[in-house]
């Protein structure tokens, strides 16, 4: 049995089941509803800001841009003005394209053996298509959420519904994004367990999120597919909390506070994670910077002197070879001429 | 080529499974000697096949310091050290992983085994869930550091050539270069090094240059190839050495100088100078001082490669030339592009690089001063400068590997093709997903070229030969052009083992095959004395 992900999901049942039952105790709703939601939010905000700021505490001594295309040089060779950005635009475009579509994830390839002897390394789309299905899966969902924080809800939340119910199915209308985020955390855990190799290097750090993600989802669908929840009262719940406001409505039930919870505990677990990678990938050398280090120069804030073996101390151990051998010296051999010099501290 | 190789990971996880080191892959370690030349720490005399490594008493302390300060320095590190998210797009990158299947080869495991102290030293999480116990330190990945991951990560991070292949592939662009890099500074505070990098890296700093060559060798070495050259083509060339008032100071890796078949392309270079100075009165100069273009400093510090690479713009300032013209390196051209202008620039004394022939401003170079040789006589080809014989090189079938370090860490993609594909007729790509920024790494780059961890060497340039081989097998392809002096060392011995029907060739030892110089006599023979296609009954005289 594999410890790492048997651990995770022990934890996330032992979530649900601390926010099903305590939900219930007295004072239960004030504690998961209000307590807990406002504190993982500033733990949220300030653990984020302060991991950024962290990170930009430590500069950047060197230009060093992984770079993926021709560079610009000659005026008639065609540079890769987005794989190898030579200006901030192009670095910007990169950027967006990394972002937003995982331009990396998609040139993958998949290194395999056939018959046992030819190697190939055939393009891998699997991994790149769930990745992009779950991010942008997430983001409609988490941006319909609104929803519950805006009052009257904008007229580009209503937009992005319609497009996201446009298949029309069931009452109240199955949103795809929804159903999407499951089936991609879903195929994203499979394929951790699946492949060897991923599962190698898997830790409980990254099953965990999957898990929670998972259960976040599940229980979302639960309340709007099945158990109907009170959608008026939990607006009201909701609008409370965004006005600072909050009290309790009656009447919404357990799987409404189990969801609230996972969330809330996604959000405090964010910053001390590896799902910082939502603000590293902004501060990655090797991608947000141009590949123009020979025509501009990049400063290292903490550049220092370094000994050095001068032109002069080599020539004073080599001065007499170098003459016989008829290459240019600097100084001419003298009788009783000082020995090697002490080297220089140069920059 | 592959059979006997799994890529299967055992079931058991790979914090249970201990550091094995063996023979044919671990490098013998430091001569002594050679750190005490560079005034570097804790210099003895061990071996990685001893139980004891006779450390410090206090390197747990010196290690742990040393990853405080470079977390602090360097953003790369700490951004890279917490945001993989293990999705393994990098596993299946890096030739030593395709090659030998060893899982901690996988570029993110080799980073894990740093992470993993990282994750128990440096992170507020790591403290608070490690003090409960081991086993939760086990849950989120993190371990103490003691002897033995120590030995693994001595052993693991010279099984990286700093290549950037899996950086290529990572969705956030992590490095294993720059944590590879990073590791190595680290054990070089413990005196943790290999021969293959210290001696080297004493000698540049030395005599200016890895093999040692003392001046007047290296003259010596030079005037060799000029009765080489006066042989084949006629023609006497006239190198000059040192020479105050030059134009230009060309500087190209030793191994050029010293190993066939670099040689070869040296006395290509050679022989473009001399055609240039006859016809356009061309004016560069060598130096036995700055007599290395490669960088041996950048596999073991940053402050080492700062101080060999701070000979190039001292030579030139010394001699007073106008711009710097360098010659065929992988790694030297990933410090001379990335690093130099910073490290030890600014170049001012230095004017911006136009070709004194052709008028073009190297503007991609206005900072540094610096141009690739391949940048150059592109441009002197595409303005007709050149007069070639491309039919000289009929006999050959030409595949090009492109170096890690040129295509990774500078783009230098199409300036050589172009050169290529005008002085031969034939000209084969490999497969797509084996060139340009997708390229394997010859195998044993970042100072792994030692003769003792053959094995190695040989699994790690298995997928490069592989695609040759390819080419090979489909086209008849039998030069393999590079533009990089460890790849024309390795790649020989290389080809030999996998590919032994392909020989290996710098860009420019074709380019000296092909120019046709004025006042040369019928060329009977290229310049590694081999008939040329049509000319095998001619005499050679």
């Amino acid at each position: 049995m594999n410890i790492s992900y048997m651990y995770s999901l022990i934890a996330v049942i032992v979530l649900f089941v601390l926010a099903y039952v305590g939900v219930q105790l007295p004072g239960g709703e004030v504690f998961f509803g209000i307590i807990i939601p406002y504190l993982a939010l500033i733990l949220f905000i300030l653990g984020f800001i302060n991991r950024v700021i962290d990170w930009a505490r430590s500069p950047v001594p060197f230009r060093i841009p992984t770079t993926c295309g021709q560079q610009k040089t000659l005026p008639w060779i065609k540079p890769a003005s987005i794989d190898n950005p030579s200006t901030t635009g192009g670095v910007i475009v990169r950027m967006i394209l990394e972002v937003v579509f995982l331009r990396s994830l998609f040139r993958n390839t998949k290194c395999e053996l056939k018959a046992g002897t030819k190697i190939s390394y055939e393009w891998e789309k699997w991994l790149w298509l769930f990745s992009l299905a779950f991010h942008w899966a997430f983001f409609v969902v988490l941006f319909r959420h609104l929803r519950f924080f805006t009052e009257p809800v904008p007229a580009s939340l209503q937009i992005l519904e319609k497009l996201d119910g446009f298949l029309q199915i069931g009452v109240p209308g199955l949103m795809l994004s929804g159903a999407v985020l499951l089936a991609a955390v879903t195929l994203l855990f499979l394929r951790r367990i699946w492949i060897s190799k991923v599962r190698y290097i898997s830790l409980a750090s990254d099953y965990f999120p999957l898990f929670l993600i998972f259960g976040i989802a599940f229980t979302g669908i639960l309340m709007r597919y099945f158990t109907k929840v009170d959608i008026v009262g939990v607006k009201t719940f909701t609008m409370s909390l965004v006005t600072f406001s909050p009290h309790i409505t009656e009447g919404i039930g357990s799987i409404f506070y189990v969801h609230l919870f996972f969330v809330s505990v996604l959000l405090a677990y964010f910053p001390f994670s590896k799902l910082m990678h939502l603000g590293g990938i902004f501060m990655s050398p090797t991608r947000n910077l141009a590949n123009n280090s020979r025509a501009k120069r990049h400063v290292n804030p903490w550049n220092y002197p370094v000994k050095i073996h001068t032109y002069d101390a080599y020539e004073d151990e080599f001065r007499e070879k170098m003459i016989e051998a008829g290459l240019p010296v600097e100084k001419m051999i003298e009788p009783g001429m000082a020995a090697e010099p002490e080297e220089e501290e140069k920059e | 080529m592959f059979a006997g190789i799994d890529h299967k990971p055992s079931p058991k996880g790979w914090m249970d499974t201990p550091v094995e080191i063996k023979r044919g892959v671990a490098c013998y370690a430091a001569n002594p000697k050679s750190l005490e030349t560079v005034s570097f720490p804790y210099a003895r005399q061990w071996s990685c096949f001893d139980e004891d490594w006779q450390l410090p008493e206090n390197w747990k302390e010196i290690i742990s310091k040393g990853f405080r300060e470079r977390l602090d320095r360097f953003r790369s590190v700490k951004v890279f050290m917490d945001i993989c998210v293990r999705c393994g797009a990098c596993a299946d990158k890096c030739h030593f992983f395709i090659g030998s299947g060893d899982p901690k080869n996988m570029p993110v495991l080799r980073a894990e085994l740093l992470r993993s102290v990282y994750r128990n030293d440096f992170t507020t999480a790591g403290k608070i869930i490690g003090s409960l116990g081991k086993n939760f330190k086990k849950i989120i990945g993190a371990r103490e550091l003691t002897q033995d991951v120590l030995k693994e990560w001595w052993y693991y991070l010279f099984q990286c050539t700093e290549c950037r292949r899996c950086s290529v592939f990572c969705p956030y662009g992590i490095d294993t270069a720059e944590i590879t890099i990073m590791g190595r500074e680290l054990l070089n505070l413990i005196g943790l090094n290999i021969d293959w990098i210290a001696t080297p890296v004493s000698n540049c700093y030395k005599t200016g240059n890895h093999l040692g060559i003392q001046p007047h060798a290296y003259k010596d070495m030079l005037d060799f190839f000029t009765d080489d050259i006066e042989e084949i083509t006629g023609v006497r060339v006239e190198p000059s050495f040192n020479r105050k008032g030059a134009e230009i100071l060309f500087i190209t890796p030793s191994g050029d100088v010293f190993a066939d078949p670099g040689t070869f392309t040296c006395m290509g270079y050679m022989i473009l100078f001399h055609y240039l100075q006859e016809k356009y009165g061309f004016d560069i100069t060598w130096s036995t001082y700055a007599s290395e273009g490669g960088n041996f400093g950048f596999f073991t510090s940053h402050e080492m490669m700062k101080r060999l690479n701070a000979k190039m713009y001292a030579e030139a300032k010394r001699l007073g030339v106008k711009w710097i013209l360098g010659g065929e390196c992988g790694h030297m051209w990933r410090v001379i592009h990335q690093y130099m202008d910073t490290m030890n620039g600014p170049a001012d004394f230095l004017e911006e690089p136009v070709s004194p022939i052709t008028g073009t401003r190297f503007e991609n170079a206005r900072s540094t001063k610096m141009v690739h040789i391949t940048e150059f006589v592109a441009d002197l080809i595409k303005h007709n400068k050149l007069e070639l014989d491309p039919s000289r090189n009929d006999h050959l079938k030409v595949t090009y590997h492109d170096s890690c370090n040129t295509s990774r860490g500078m783009g230098l993609l199409e300036e050589p093709r172009y050169v290529i594909k005008n002085v031969c007729n034939n000209f084969y790509e490999m497969p797509a997903n084996t060139i340009r920024e997708q390229t394997f790494c010859c195998g044993s780059g970042s100072g792994l070229n030692a003769g003792e961890n053959m094995e190695l060497r040989m699994q790690g340039g298995l997928p490069r030969a592989n695609a040759v081989k390819y080419v090979h097998e489909k086209h008849g392809v039998n030069m393999l052009a590079c533009v990089c002096a460890i790849d024309r060392a390795v790649l020989s011995a290389s080809m030999e083992y996998w590919v032994p029907e392909v020989e290996v060739t710098g860009v420019h030892e074709m380019v000296g095959n092909a120019l046709i110089l004025p006042g040369e006599t019928k060329r009977t023979m290229n310049l590694r004395s081999e008939p040329l296609p049509g000319m095998e009954d001619e005499d050679a005289e």
